[in-house]
């Protein structure tokens, strides 16, 4: 099962994640980073499937994808 | 039962833990990323020398886990080759924005990809001044606003946009040149296969390299993060094709 | 090694190569480009390089690139080239990089002439380019000289971690002398460890003259000044030629220029008129002491700086001699080589003797 890590302290809430994410999974906080941006975060994590878009997409490297178990993937990146 | 997490893509190892100055949104931090996982990748970290630019991207040197120079505006083409000269051995880009390398730059860089000096030079094209605060660029599209060009660029005066890419692959001396862009992932991908082509280049000490990156600059644009890159597709796309100018093999191939 | 018969230009481009600097970018401009062409063909016997670059501009960058590898660099250019060099210099000045400069000074301002002259003692002395820095600058009187202090400038650049420039004008690049290259000549010493080599087990290196940070920029300055305070103190040189107590006059010249003024003093001589000459070798840093030291000596009642120039380093010798004694100055410029004959008119003029 697949899955992704947003660093929080990274996120300057660009967005960007929200609208390339094609389960459209991910959205921004009602709370403020130390740098003061509402950051980026997962409210379903169980449909995310890995495809690394956001984390492709991320200006900030702030995402991490995880893959538990046998994972296949659409790209090569 | 615990099963084996793997990691599938995380931040490379050739970026520094500090957070960009950049502005929300900007593709520049995509660019870096970009690089940052291909010099992981080729596994050139150790051997890799960058030059900074002037302009947003001045402060690289702070962002890369690897030796940098500071350059002046529109001269890192001038440094790399000192430097690549000296030292053949190691693994040389530049990073210049293109008020840094289509304007006060032209000569190094022409010159620099004329002789075939063996580096790599990452060209992010967002048509504008960055850093000084939104002016026109040699590469602002027409009619578009800056704070230098009010009314919109006046071709009649200003010209029109440089192609660098296309100006670069005019000339004769083998190279690599490419025109990518990084508004959408599937195009961030093919940028990061030509810049790590252009890298490739330069380890098999074949050519001079070079990557046009179309980038955004939201801020001022004056237009938000992803309207940013609709405005790239939209308007800059259409004026800067993408593709493969020129390869040492000699092989054309336009998307 | 034997003598040798040597144009200048040529001699400087071999002495570089006995430094150990194989390294060497340049533009062409009379009247120096013998130096390229003399080193295009030597550098690659030695397994050196050579890039002939684009412009006096790109050279600047070139060796700021190629002096962050820690290897001896070089370049050689004339006055109008030196001047679009300002840039770089002033980046490699911030950013602690050793490197050598030739300037073979022709007249100017502007495009000016391309004969020997004097003219850019302001520009090398007092920084022709931006910021709170200086360079170490030597003035060879002869082609030997020349080989002697092309290589102490090596050493020097190495030593301080900064730009170094030779100064000679048209007539050192010109001239054919005999000349001896030192036959073992070994390089000092000097720690590169912020040179960058790649980051191999160490933190990443950066090699830059921006700071932000005022508090940052102002330490980086004045890291520079305290440099330059070391430099001022373990650095003078200079010579005297025929200075003793009986003399009535002192003449200051450097260069080409302080040759002249010899012949004119041994004529001078001749005649029963004693005159000395002190010759800064090093302009950057100014013999001050040394030469307040000679000019408060009892017998000398006049002092006369004379110069392939309207006057440049006249200004510090009145700053050095703060008034003490009556100074006059002598000069030609735009390429005019001052005579003997005039050095000796101007001499006696300010002696208050003949007409």
């Amino acid at each position: 099962m697949p899955g992704i890590i947003i660093d929080k302290l990274y996120c300057k809430g660009c967005e960007l994640c929200v609208h390339a994410c094609p389960m459209q999974i991910i959205s921004m906080s009602k709370e403020i980073n130390q740098k003061g941006y509402f950051y980026a975060t997962v409210y379903e994590p169980s449909r995310c499937i890995g495809c690394r878009i956001c984390a492709i997409t991320c200006p900030d490297a702030a995402i991490e994808v995880k893959a538990h178990g046998t994972h296949f993937t659409l790209f090569k990146y | 039962m615990a099963q084996d997490v793997d990691i599938i893509l995380s931040r490379p190892k050739a970026l520094s833990d500090n957070i960009t100055h950049y502005c929300p949104g900007c593709t520049h931090g995509i660019i870096h990323r970009l690089v940052a996982e291909t010099i992981d990748e080729l596994g050139i970290r150790e051997r890799t020398a960058g030059v900074a630019p002037v302009g947003c991207s001045v402060l690289a040197y702070n962002y890369f886990n690897v030796d940098f120079m500071e350059a002046a505006h529109g001269r890192a083409p001038a440094m790399a080759t000192g430097f690549k000269r000296l030292r053949p051995d190691m693994i040389v880009f530049t990073y210049q924005g293109d008020g840094d390398l289509a304007s006060i730059g032209m000569g190094e860089i022409i010159h620099a990809a004329n002789r075939g000096e063996k580096f790599t030079v990452i060209f992010v094209n967002n048509a504008i001044y960055g850093m000084t605060g939104g002016q026109m660029a040699p590469t602002t599209l027409p009619g578009q606003k800056t704070t230098t060009s009010p009314l919109g660029r006046d071709v009649t005066t200003a010209g029109y946009p440089i192609r660098m890419a296309e100006l670069l692959s005019s000339l004769r001396t083998p190279a690599y040149i490419a025109r990518a862009a990084v508004h959408d992932p599937m195009y961030i991908i093919d940028a990061k296969r030509k810049i790590k082509r252009a890298f490739s280049y330069q380890i098999a000490n074949k050519c001079f390299s070079l990557v046009e990156v179309l980038s955004t600059c939201p801020t001022n644009w004056g237009l938000s993060p992803t309207v940013s890159l609709e405005w790239l597709e939209k308007n800059m796309r259409p004026y800067y094709p993408l593709g493969t100018f020129k390869t040492p093999e000699d092989e054309v191939e336009k998307k | 090694m034997a003598k040798k018969l040597m144009k200048g230009n040529e001699a400087i481009g071999e002495a570089a190569i006995c430094a150990g600097a194989t390294n060497y970018f340049a533009y062409p401009i009379t009247p120096q480009s013998e130096v390229a062409e003399y080193l295009s063909r030597r550098l690659p016997e030695v397994g050196g390089v050579f890039v002939q670059a684009e412009s006096e501009v790109a050279v600047g960058y070139m060796l700021f690139g190629a002096a962050s590898t820690g290897k001896r660099v070089f370049t050689t250019s004339s006055s109008p080239g030196i001047s679009l060099m300002q840039e770089a210099l002033s980046y490699m000045a911030g950013a602690h990089l050793p490197v050598v400069l030739v300037n073979i000074m022709r007249g100017g301002p502007g495009l000016g002439g391309i004969l020997p002259a004097q003219s850019d003692y302001f520009q090398a002395t007092k920084g022709g380019g931006h910021g709170d820095y200086h360079i170490i600058v030597l003035a060879p009187s002869s082609v030997q000289e020349a080989v002697d202090l092309m290589i102490l400038a090596f050493d020097l650049a190495d030593k301080y971690r900064t730009p170094v420039m030779l100064i000679g004008d048209g007539m050192i690049g010109q001239m054919m002398e005999s000349v001896e290259f030192p036959e073992q000549y070994q390089t000092p010493p000097s720690p590169k460890e912020w040179a960058l080599t790649g980051a191999v087990g160490r933190k990443p290196v950066v090699i830059k003259s921006l700071f932000l940070d005022p508090i940052a920029l102002e330490k980086n300055s004045l890291e520079l000044a305290k440099k330059y305070e070391i430099i001022k103190a373990d650095e003078v040189r200079y010579e005297l030629y025929k200075v003793n107590d009986k003399n009535k006059l002192l003449i200051f010249a450097y260069g080409t220029m302080a040759r002249i003024c010899q012949t004119a003093i041994d004529e001078l001589e001749e005649e029963g008129i004693g005159v000395g000459l002190f010759r800064p070798i090093s302009l950057f840093p100014f013999p001050q002491k040394e030469i307040y030291r000679e000019v408060i000596k009892p017998n000398i009642k006049a002092l006369l700086t004379v110069e392939m120039s309207v006057g440049q380093m006249i200004e510090d010798i009145e700053r050095c001699i703060v008034g003490q004694k009556p100074l006059g100055f002598y000069g030609r410029t735009g390429g005019i080589v001052p005579s003997p004959d005039e050095v000796k008119a101007a001499v006696k003029k300010q002696l208050g003797l003949g007409k």
